[in-house]
């Protein structure tokens, strides 16, 4: 028997108004998931037409997940997206040019080429750059609540993880510290079902990794990812409680990875009726659905979302293009930090 | 002035900094209400209060990582290893997220982990060891291993200045053994920069931490045979000093390296290399290095005592090169 919370869906416009969002927000949260799967779409074709080294990772799925979490956070809240976590970057105010130039290696990416696709963050914009170690970012972002809580700021950082990195021992430390510290910091679990080819019966014996938080003496929640709005909800529940000085809370956001690890997996390992009954559950489209049921969204609406996101991605690629690659004689550069590098937004 | 040891010399600069900059805390296991396991920390929760002295669970790898999350958020954190052996379980967070941030997002990591190194109490192998040379191997860490307690002072203040994340070994041995006048005020004392502890002109010793006593004593010893031996202390491995060892280097043309630390991949390596690339045509001899064998540190005494270079050992060495 689970010991976690099942998040409830959201019912209704008015629902939804009490837990702080008015219709002009539900629209921006549309535009914002299809903007997520178009960079990533658009993406894809960049790396098959070779324009993309390395490799190519997509979070098809996790739009409301990645989306809703970041649409709850407040200004001066902190991040640690992970790699099927675009949405962050896109609600946060990304520009997709810099992240198109981040997939190609070029100087105006958030990494100036120093790192590849996902691995990136502004920190202007209150995001950490992840590392592919990813349980890793469960302590740093940890450690970020902990100086809010010592200068007694009243903000909250996210961390963020998967079932997979669930295994790792850092997310046992980072989850330990915080409780014990009753830190201002929401946990969210991107449950997948699939770590690479791993499905999670392999990965965790419990019924749900939502019921680990009361062994570390906080709230736990499965909601379901593919719904934005119920997303929302419990990740603002969450936020405002740890920075009322109620502790962390660790959200279970079920999803499925709709494509294989990176671009280079077909996901044979994955059921094809698993994906079919997904695919049924699609996020954008489910909340599309809500949106023209609950927000009266008409077709001029969704028409003119539809054909910004359009433009946009266009623009962003054509700009990136433009942006130059990485000069190779600078390759052993800014390994070091110089103390006036320390005038970060966090450091003033 | 006050005569300090080398431990007190720690706490003082650390008291200093956290006096002057309320963004430098504390964090580590049992150094709040124990004032840590060498008693560095000893009255620090009391003045500073349990926010900025903060009891950690048994985690290296939450205070690392949390303190590279407090460092992101504009904090300046002092974390510490309870014996530098344990870094190892911190080892993904210096190396995989602290090193590489800066050069992958431009984000600097102001952090400093003080690491408690170094044999000679029978700790055996987890308590005892020397593990810098892996981490001068890492691109992004600094690396600090001060001998005297006016050094320990200083570097510790420059390392919680350095925008980068600063490993900062202290060894053990020092704690209380060795006592020296320190300024009172607050003061840095610059990294990259080698201290000449003895000034010679046959035979140059290059060495760090509690190696720059054996060195010291073996030159002693060596004064009567007509041997006159320069000792460099090179403060910091990363950076280090490469001008000062070349000089020394061209002035004695002979040179031992020497750390407590074992041989193969031993932070001597480097500087050897270094030596034989820029300098050779000044040798008079072939570099020798004096370290510990390759073997884990042993716990019995007959046996850690063999691993430990000691005195007579940098005699014969020095002999050697002194006849070569």
């Amino acid at each position: 028997m689970a010991i976690a919370r099942e998040a409830e869906p959201v019912g209704s416009l008015h629902e939804i108004r009490e837990a702080g969002l008015d219709r002009e927000d539900l629209l921006t949260i549309y535009r914002n998931m299809m903007l997520t799967r178009g960079i990533e779409e658009r993406g894809h074709i960049l790396y098959k037409q070779g324009k993309i080294p390395g490799s190519f990772y997509t979070g098809r799925g996790n739009e409301a997940s990645s989306v809703g979490v970041a649409t709850a956070m407040g200004p001066e809240d902190i991040g640690t997206p992970l790699h099927r976590d675009m949405g962050v970057h896109v609600t946060r105010g990304v520009e997709p040019w810099r992240i198109f130039a981040q997939y190609m290696g070029r100087e105006d990416g958030p990494t100036r080429g120093r790192d590849g696709n996902v691995h990136m963050a502004d920190a202007q914009l209150g995001l950490i750059a992840m590392v592919s170690h990813l349980p890793a970012m469960l302590p740093v972002a940890v450690g970020a609540s902990l100086a809010f809580r010592i200068r007694e700021e009243k903000r909250v950082a996210v961390a963020w993880y998967g079932e997979g990195a669930s295994a790792r021992g850092d997310t046992h430390e980072g989850m330990n510290l915080a409780g014990v510290r009753r830190l201002p910091v929401v946990f969210i679990c991107d449950n997948n079902q699939w770590a690479y080819s791993t499905p999670t019966h392999l990965e965790y014996a419990c019924e749900t990794l939502a019921d680990r938080a009361q062994a570390y003496g906080f709230d736990g929640v499965v909601v379901d990812g593919t719904d934005v709005l119920a997303v929302y909800r419990e990740t603002k529940r969450a936020i405002e409680k740890a920075r009322g000085g109620g502790g962390p809370t660790l959200i279970e956001s079920m999803t499925l990875r709709m494509e294989g690890h990176a671009v280079h997996d077909d996901a044979f390992y994955v059921p094809k009726e698993l994906f079919e009954e997904w695919a049924r559950r699609d996020p954008i489209e489910r909340f599309r659905s809500w949106l023209r049921e609950n927000a009266d969204m008409s077709d001029e609406e969704e028409d003119e979302i539809a054909a910004g996101v359009k433009r946009i991605l266009g623009q962003a690629i054509e700009r990136a293009e433009q942006s130059q690659l990485p000069d190779p004689s600078t390759v052993a550069e800014r390994v070091f930090a110089r103390p006036e590098d320390l005038d970060t937004p966090h450091h003033k | 002035m006050a005569e300090l040891t080398y431990l007190q010399a720690i706490s003082d600069g650390l008291r200093q900094e956290m006096r002057r900059d309320k963004r430098v805390f504390v964090i580590g296991e049992d150094v709040g209400v124990y004032g840590g396991a060498f008693k560095v920390t000893l009255g620090f929760q009391e003045e500073f209060g349990p926010w900025r002295v903060i009891d950690a669970p048994l985690s290296e790898t939450a205070i690392v990582g949390g303190c590279t999350g407090a460092a992101i958020m504009g904090m300046r954190p002092v974390a510490e290893m309870q014996f530098a052996d344990f870094v190892s379980c911190a080892w993904d967070h210096l190396v995989t997220v602290a090193a590489k941030q800066f050069y992958r997002v431009g984000t600097p990591i102001p952090i400093v982990v003080r690491l408690p190194s170094g044999g000679g109490f029978s700790g055996g192998p987890f308590h005892s060891q020397n593990p810098e040379s892996s981490f001068a191997h890492i691109p992004g860490l600094k690396v600090v291993c001060p001998s005297t307690p006016e050094d320990a002072k200083g570097l510790l203040i420059s390392a919680i200045e350095d925008p980068n994340p600063v490993l900062y070994f202290e060894h053990k041995h020092l704690y209380r053994r060795i006592k020296a006048d320190v300024p009172e005020e607050r003061y840095t004392t610059p990294f990259g920069k080698a201290r000449v502890h003895r000034e010679g002109e046959d035979v140059t010793v290059v060495t760090w931490g509690a190696m720059v006593y054996t060195a010291t004593e073996a030159a002693q010893q060596l004064e009567g045979d007509g041997v006159s031996i320069e000792i460099l202390d090179l403060r910091t491995l990363v950076p280090w000093d490469r001008d000062a060892v070349l000089e020394s280097a061209k002035k004695t043309s002979k040179v031992l390296v020497l750390h407590e630390d074992t041989r193969t991949g031993g932070f001597g390596g480097e500087i050897a290399a270094t030596i034989a690339e820029e300098v050779f045509e000044h040798l008079d001899a072939p570099i020798v290095r004096i370290t510990a064998p390759d073997s884990p540190v042993p716990f019995s005494p007959p046996l850690e005592k063999a691993f430990i270079p000691r005195v007579d050992d940098v005699t014969k060495g020095i002999r050697e090169l002194a006849e070569y």
